[in-house]
């Protein structure tokens, strides 16, 4: 027994004097976990990211963004309410099942079972019918130009293989037991999961049997999370790993002064923006009684000018961010160019301040999350202090992310009166935003549930439900724009930046840094 | 004996229940897991069937009525990140923490009583000064701060030993351990010194002290006067008698280092209990977090009793058998 152990070290240096002198192992680490292994259980970049490395939807996106094919070769819209995917033949899944139709229909069932948080990936009525094994027909209810956005994190499950693993429903989250295949992964991609210590470590290899051309040149990979700031730093600097993310904005000019690593910067696809509470009829943290200032647009656009972007820019996000004047990355809507910020113009808040009513100011609270964006909190105090200058008082209540989204979110009925939050439409289209963001809800969260400040325009909602079903390109832009555009005028929601992603690389690596802060390795080379 | 023991084993069970009801009160001000364990197009319905489906919405007193029921029979749920069973979770994780405890401890005992039995002896020589001197940093400093330091100049300086994690690993069934490789063992150096110093310190210091009464007592004189060697009379006599206090307190502090190694094991990524704790906290992971409290409340509950009890075999003048005896 005692001789055991001496046994598998000793076959791990006879592994690692085995292993060929071309391989190449990439290490990276990020801020946080990656837990159960089954792509259906938590809807987070970062975890289907990894994930994506591993198994493979119909479609994928390339470096920008754009949808292109990858388990189905091609498809096309053969009316409205009829999308037919041709699938790849020949393709295995590593534990070398075929891939068929069956799989995809089976798919999209355990995509739909209850512990499921992906269910949003394709309408709940829309149908999939097999015509034969390599083709399959969507059939849907109503039209839906973006029926595919999201099927590139929509992962192929062999139908076999969760068969025989009990893996053919997605975890529960309130289980009281764990299924064995959460741990466990099987898909078509090219790398494979060789171990998975839940928080701790992955490691990877690379599917030789992969149906592709691979544009990597690695082996082996190593996941890692590294939860503190400082700790990640150093382990990239000292070379104990090849990537991380994120740099800390305070940390990225010395990360960049280093020889061996460099920061690889670029726009991230999340908007913070700031919501306020239009929609009681007395605010809840102000000392304003009897009515609620900001259900008037003026004092809205007063707060909007009032506030700093520049000085936010440079001072706080130490020019990490865009300034936006749309909800959404301008890398998402084509027609996001045609829109400016109103200006920065404390004398044009006052008037609009005295105009409404309050020449004088008034309190209000603002609640902030301090662990969720990049320097949240810092941003939260920015705006306090600018608003200052408007006579608004604020109370910046700065808190972790657990407790700022059951308090300002439906868990506690929105209990808040101005609140910064930011968001990434899952869809990388603008209906999510405006359905999500600007939609209109109840006072339970019905309708846009993300919509914390519940500002409500009638008119938004009806160009939300039409562009949902437009499918003329250039028509729903246009539809874009104007909901966009009276959400600007009235200034229901307001803009403050895109934040920037801040990657530390090791200048033996080549990596692209897609937008949407996903970390794929089948793209990395290594010298 | 046995009364005693069975006198205490209700107190600690009272101890444990009055730990379990303040970390459920105090759970209702961690926030909402639930936004941690969807995604953010998950609808509201679903998010709140989720709620209902953990017992959220119930009330506190219903929510803790169920953890003692679970716990009783050592079933403390499933974390809600990690998707395993907390007792899998912690027997993961509990081999690491214990590991850098005890290598910490180890560290803290082997340097502070030769530093304090030679501060003691020596007490004006400059080196005395100087190990004073790096007991104050030890006792001053932040634990991350010692933690970043020492990570800076022995992983990013010089490049000579890991900046984080436990290197490689070897199983024994369910116990994980570095301490059979190179890499884990050299994982180990700067963890273990940033866990232990502050303990080193306090061993230094307590030694010192117990040295300082104990080489004025008469017997260490009438020693002297007897001709012994100087070892002898510092090491034989001197030593022996002051390490009654010191296993006392080195048995209550290596309780402390496993249950506060939080610090230590954030700063360099160790995977341990602690950093599953913080993990929890931040995701407002309560079935992680009750469990970790109560096996802290549990290993200090034990370490009072077997201490209790290592007094009356040590100092047979403490009487425990109750007013009636």
């Amino acid at each position: 027994m005692t001789f055991r152990p001496l046994a598998v070290v000793s076959a791990l240096v006879l592994a690692l004097a085995a292993t060929p002198a071309a391989a190449k192992t990439f290490r990276y680490a990020f801020q946080g976990d990656l837990n159960a292994l089954d792509p259906y259980t938590l809807n987070e970049s970062f975890t289907l990211g990894a994930l994506g490395n591993v198994m493979e939807g119909l479609t994928k996106r390339d470096k920008d963004l754009k949808i292109i094919p990858a388990l189905a070769e091609r498809w096309e819209v053969i009316d409205p309410l009829k999308w037919r995917f041709y699938l790849r033949k020949g393709v295995k899944f590593q534990g070398g099942e075929d891939f068929t139709a069956d799989d995809v229909i089976f798919s999209l069932d355990r995509m739909r079972s209850p512990g499921s948080q992906i269910k949003t990936r394709a309408p709940a009525d829309m149908k999939a019918v097999k015509v034969d094994d390599y083709t399959v027909d969507f059939v849907l209810t109503s039209p839906n130009p973006i029926l595919h956005a999201e099927w590139d994190t929509w992962y192929m499950f062999s139908k076999k293989w969760a068969e025989a693993n009990g893996a053919t429903q997605a975890q529960a989250a309130q289980a009281s037991s764990l299924n064995p295949f959460a741990l466990k992964a099987n898909g078509t991609g090219p790398f494979m999961i060789v171990s998975h210590e839940p928080g701790v470590k992955t490691v990877f290899k690379v599917n030789p049997n992969w149906w592709g051309k691979p544009e990597h040149n690695l082996t082996d990979v190593i996941f890692q999370t590294i939860k503190s700031d400082a700790t990640r730093v150093a382990a990239l600097l000292s070379g104990d790993i090849d990537m991380m993310d994120p740099v800390p904005v305070q940390d990225i000019e010395r990360v960049k002064s280093n020889a061996n690593v460099t920061v690889l910067t670029g726009a991230e696809l999340r908007t913070i923006f700031l919501n306020l509470d239009s929609m009681r009829d007395e605010l809840l943290y102000s000392n304003v009684k009897g009515k609620n200032p900001f259900k008037d647009a003026r004092v809205r656009k007063a707060v909007y000018q009032a506030i700093d972007m520049e000085a936010i820019h440079s001072k706080v996000m130490r020019g990490m961010s865009t300034n936006s004047a749309l909800l959404i990355s301008p890398l998402l809507y084509a027609r996001a160019g045609e829109f400016k910020r109103w200006p920065y113009d404390i004398a044009a808040a006052k008037k609009l301040m005295g105009e409404a009513g309050y020449p004088n100011g008034f309190e209000v609270t603002l609640d902030c999350p301090n662990d969720r964006y990049v320097n949240d909190e810092g941003i939260c105090q920015a705006v306090a202090q600018m608003l200052s200058r408007i006579d608004i008082k604020v109370k910046l209540n700065a808190m972790p992310k657990a407790k700022f989204f059951q308090k300002a979110g439906p868990t506690d009925k929105y209990d808040s009166s101005f609140n910064l939050l930011g968001w990434t439409p899952g869809s990388f289209d603008s209906w999510n935003v405006i359905a999500n963001i600007i939609g209109c809800r109840d006072a339970d969260g019905k309708g846009g549930t993300f919509n914390f400040g519940g500002y409500c325009n009638q008119k938004i909602e009806e160009l939300g439900r039409n562009i949902l079903v437009e499918t003329d390109t250039t028509k729903r832009d246009a539809m874009i724009a104007e909901a966009f555009k009276i959400n600007h005028e009235e200034a229901g929601v307001l803009p403050l930046h895109q934040q920037a992603l801040a990657w530390g690389v090791s200048k033996k690596v080549e990596i692209v840094q897609r937008a949407d802060n996903q970390i794929l390795f089948y793209w990395v080379k290594m010298q | 004996m046995l009364a005693f023991a069975i006198r205490r084993l209700l107190e600690a069970a009272i101890v444990m229940l009055t730990v379990a009801l303040l970390a459920f009160v105090l759970f209702r001000f961690v926030g909402d897991p639930v936004n941690q364990m969807v995604g953010q197009d998950t609808s509201l319905e679903d998010r709140m069937r989720l709620r209902e489906e953990l017992g959220l919405n119930d009330a506190v007193i219903v929510q803790f009525a169920r953890f003692v029921a679970g716990a009783a029979s050592f079933d403390f749920g499933i974390s809600y990140q990690m998707k395993q069973p907390v007792t899998a979770i912690i027997a993961e994780r509990a081999p690491a923490t214990i590991e850098l405890a005890l290598v910490a401890a180890l560290f803290a005992v082997s340097l502070g009583i030769p530093m304090g039995v030679y501060t003691g002896i020596h007490r004006d020589s400059w080196l005395s000064r100087v190990f004073l001197a790096v007991s104050l940093i030890g006792i001053s400093l932040p634990t991350f701060l010692i933690g970043i330091f020492l990570i800076y100049v022995f992983a990013v300086k010089l490049g000579v030993l890991p900046s984080f994690g436990r290197g490689e690993v070897v199983r024994f069934g369910f116990w994980r351990t570095g301490l059979l490789t190179a890499s884990g063992l050299k994982a180990l150096i700067l963890p273990a010194i940033t866990l232990g110093l502050f303990q080193m310190t306090l061993v230094t210091r307590l030694v010192r002290a117990e040295m300082l009464e104990v080489l004025r007592t008469d017997y260490i004189k009438f020693a002297r006067a007897r001709g012994l060697s100087k070892r002898a009379i510092n090491f034989g006599h001197a030593l022996k008698n002051t390490l009654v206090p010191v296993i006392t307190v080195i048995g209550l502090q290596l309780g402390a280092v496993i249950a506060f190694a939080i610090i230590t094991e954030t700063v360099f990524q160790w995977p341990g209990m602690g950093l599953m704790f913080i993990q929890a906290v931040q995701n407002a992971d309560i079935p992680v977090m009750a469990a970790y409290l109560m096996l802290v409340a549990f290993l200090f509950v034990l370490i009072n009793f077997l201490v209790d009890l290592l007094y009356v075999r040590v100092d047979p003048r403490i009487r425990i058998y109750g007013r009636g005896a």
